[in-house]
């Protein structure tokens, strides 16, 4: 599909990882804390961006399970920064008009005096724009 | 010594003991943490797509702040510690990203020249753990501590450049300073979930209490963190182990601590 091609050329460009470094060891899914949440693991991400196989990802939750830990990052040993393509398909969803995942009237009810500011700021910066 | 000294809102509310410990022993270090002016949240977590820029200029901004007075910049909350080293590790690295964020805030000029360190290297690399270990006078006699990294901290290591990222010592070299026991455990750098908190408390759960119940049955009688989120999760998500921040027990060990 067209759009698949275009969505994918600008996860790459934003992103600026090489899905095709990859050696498919999976190190990264290996690793990954939200892996049992995750539909897609950290090493799908890589091989169906690869493949243009976006669709599934933009529509998955396995989108906003990832917790930004990095881990895969500094564990693949080929260098592919995983972490960095999940954002990135990310960013295509939620840059959408109308598609943030968190909503400011849904804070309320999340909220209990202990949680600090951070864990706010945190969850915005990655369900909206 | 004066340094620039990035607070982040946390440290501002729910974290105001990490805020206010940080200063009072840095003080009893010789050291004063120097506000900078005018300083707006960080953001809390780094956004790694390269176009992303009105997100990360309040970053670029103190910084440069830090960089006029000609100081290091230093944060004490891991996460602003990551956003700020990052973005700065982006206006060296990332040419595309720097002419952008330079267009933003012309006519001023930044090109990512701020050392960026965390307290911890404070007290590692500029004061030394031996000035450290010379104030004590509250040795904490044998109390075992565990040390918790989380992801921040360390993340990513080619970044963050402040210990070897499997096998840090930076907070055991700390502990052992200060006259406790650092506790060695499986998950010292796996992350306690995050901001993940609010979108599925599962998760956060099952994260938390692999962390603080692996520490406890290393016999930890408290955890340390430098994390606001951290203290959160491991203390309402995890295990009923204490959690302190790495501050509170320095300011315990100068006999500051009220
Ligand atoms: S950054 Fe995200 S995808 Fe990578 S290991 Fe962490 S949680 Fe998993
Ligand atoms: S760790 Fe790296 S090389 Fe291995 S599957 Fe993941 S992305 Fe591919
Ligand atoms: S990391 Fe947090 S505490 Fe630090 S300024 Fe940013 S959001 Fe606030
Ligand atoms: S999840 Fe905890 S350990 Fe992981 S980055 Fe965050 S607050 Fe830190």
């Amino acid at each position: 599909m067209e759009n698949s091609k275009n969505v994918c050329d600008e996860i790459v460009r934003i992103s600026k990882v090489n899905p095709r470094k990859c050696m498919k060891c999976g190190k990264c899914s290996g690793t990954c804390p939200a892996y049992d949440e995750m539909e897609y693991h950290p090493h799908q991400f890589v091989y169906m961006v690869e493949t243009g196989d976006i669709e599934p990802l933009l529509k998955s939750k396995s989108i906003y399970r990832c917790l930004s830990c990095f881990a895969c990052i500094d564990r693949c040993p080929r260098g592919v920064e995983p972490a960095k393509l999940v954002e990135a398909v990310r960013l295509m969803v939620v840059r959408q008009q109308g598609n943030n995942h968190l909503k400011p009237d849904d804070i309320p009810e999340l909220l209990d005096e202990d949680l600090p500011q951070q864990a706010i700021v945190s969850a915005f910066r990655k369900y909206t724009k | 010594m004066k340094v620039s000294y990035f607070p982040g809102c946390t440290l501002k509310t729910k974290a105001k003991v990490l805020d206010e410990y940080a200063r009072k022993c840095a003080e009893v270090l010789g050291v004063t943490l120097e506000e900078i002016d005018n300083w707006q949240c960080c953001g809390g977590v780094f956004t790694t797509a390269n176009d992303e820029i009105a997100t990360k200029l309040s970053s670029v901004r103190a910084l440069k702040h830090a960089n006029d007075k000609g100081q290091p910049l230093v944060s004490v909350c891991s996460a602003c510690h990551n956003v700020l080293k990052q973005t700065n590790n982006a206006m060296q690295t990332d040419d595309g990203f720097n002419f952008r964020v330079n267009q933003y805030i012309a006519p001023d000029k930044y090109n990512g020249e701020t050392e960026v360190i965390h307290y911890l290297e404070l007290l590692r690399d500029k004061i030394g753990y031996e000035k450290v270990k010379e104030k004590v006078v509250n040795s904490l006699a044998g109390k075992k501590i565990a040390p918790y990294y989380g992801c921040l901290l360390l993340r990513p290591g080619k970044v963050m450049a402040m210990d070897d990222v499997e096998n840090p010592t930076i907070m055991e070299d700390l502990i052992r300073a200060i006259g406790g026991e650092p506790v060695s455990y499986a998950f010292r750098n796996e992350c306690c979930g995050g901001y993940i908190t609010l979108e599925s408390k599962e998760l956060a759960k099952a994260k938390s209490k692999r962390v603080s119940d692996n520490a406890k049955l290393n016999g930890a009688e408290v955890i340390v963190t430098a994390c606001p989120l951290c203290k959160y999760n491991l203390e309402k998500n995890g295990s009923d182990l204490p959690v302190v921040y790495i501050t509170e027990l320095l300011a315990e060990a100068f006999g500051i601590k009220e």
